[in-house]
């Protein structure tokens, strides 16, 4: 009888336990060394990425100790609890930002593409599918690699792009709490618009659960919409957009 | 029941990705474009009509308000499967772009939240 083994073969139940711990250990840090001014789960989060640093491709879920975390952590619960979120949201409060949200999924997308490019064509990809693929990476790390296996780009400048939207999922999550302040990040109408001009789900939802729980629903309501329409966007018009100024190599 | 809670929020997360993916293949891309955000659109229109009509029992809620309060752990569960080496490996250009980016749309958030506060305002 080994207790590893019966660990991995209940690899979600001790992923309920571990993240159970995690919390715990977080909220505690958080009310005692913090003084609560650094919120629990802003800590909780974050240990979660340095716990991910010390794993390899899927984070910690590479050892098979940790597999169950794949599952809890995976694309169906993350779904499954943004939806519940709305049970505290205001079809009112949705109403009111609609517009705004709207143009800030169009506006977020437009930024991240046009600064991407630009910095990855003055670092020295001056191909116009690379300036595409990066582009599209500072939009979310699924629009980066859908769009470079589009438009034909290199697995090297799709690792890259990947990286990318990664690190922009990262700095989301850690760097929300404390900017929320000072972007008026704290009604549902703001809520939307960062939704919108981020883009990135994991992101903008774990960032938002550290600043303001009350507030997830409202900007993963256009989070949501964010990945599918860059997806649509970058390999077409941004792309094409793109190659009139640049050629490809 | 609990359950009935639970088997709503359920159906309306599988219709929501039904019409995400729907769309999805309308638009000839192999994924979900908004499911979730289909899906959260239905909950709040069942929870609204279910609260006028005061038909929501505080069971069935609670089947919901379970995932809802779970959301936290979950995200902390996906924040530790990021490939968070990969991220940092990427080169100089991935980490100026992501956070360049990403401290841009920061900026952003005032200025078309403030937009969105006067569009309402003169439209009574």
């Amino acid at each position: 009888m080994n207790i590893e083994d019966l660990l991995i073969k209940n690899g979600l139940i001790f992923a309920f336990l571990f993240v159970g711990l995690v919390m715990w250990i977080s909220y505690w840090i958080s009310r005692n060394l913090t003084l609560g001014k650094i919120p629990g789960a802003a800590i909780a989060i974050t240990s979660g990425l340095v716990l991910a640093y010390f794993g390899g491709e899927k984070g910690i879920a590479s050892y098979p100790l940790f597999a169950g975390m794949a599952i809890l952590g995976g694309s169906m619960f993350r779904d499954f609890a943004i939806v519940a979120t709305a049970m505290g949201a205001s079809y009112t409060e949705i109403r009111k930002a609609g517009l705004a949200g709207v143009l800030s999924l169009l506006i977020g997308i437009m930024v991240a593409f046009i600064m991407g490019g630009l910095i990855a064509y003055f670092a020295g990809h001056t191909d116009a599918r690379d300036i595409t693929t990066i582009g599209a990476g500072a939009c979310t790390y699924i629009v980066g690699p859908v769009t470079g296996a589009a438009v034909g780009a290199s697995s090297e400048v799709i690792a890259i792009s990947i990286a990318t939207g990664v690190i922009k999922t990262v700095v989301t999550t850690i760097m929300t709490p404390f900017m929320a302040s000072r972007i008026g990040l704290d009604n549902p109408n703001a809520a939307m618009v960062f939704g919108g001009l981020i883009g990135t789900t994991s992101g903008v939802a774990a960032g938002l659960a550290a600043t303001d729980v009350k507030l997830v629903p409202y900007g993963a309501l256009t989070a949501t919409f964010y990945t599918g329409l860059g997806v649509l966007l970058c390999p077409s018009l941004l792309y094409f957009i793109i190659r009139l100024v640049v050629p490809t190599n | 029941m609990k359950i009935y809670g639970v088997a709503v929020l359920a159906a309306c997360f599988l219709a929501g990705k039904l019409l995400g993916s729907f769309l999805g293949y309308l638009l000839e891309i192999d994924g979900d474009v908004g499911g979730v955000g289909f899906a959260m659109a239905l909950l709040i229109l069942i929870n609204t009509i279910a609260q006028k009509k005061d038909s929501i029992s505080e069971n069935t809620a609670q089947g919901i308000l379970f995932w809802s309060g779970m959301y936290i752990p979950i995200v902390v569960a996906m924040s530790a499967i990021q490939n968070v080496k990969a991220a940092l490996s990427g080169g100089w250009v991935a980490v100026i772009v992501g956070v360049g980016v990403t401290l841009a749309c920061f900026l952003l958030v005032p200025v078309l939240s403030r937009w969105g506060k006067l569009n309402t305002r003169s439209r009574p």
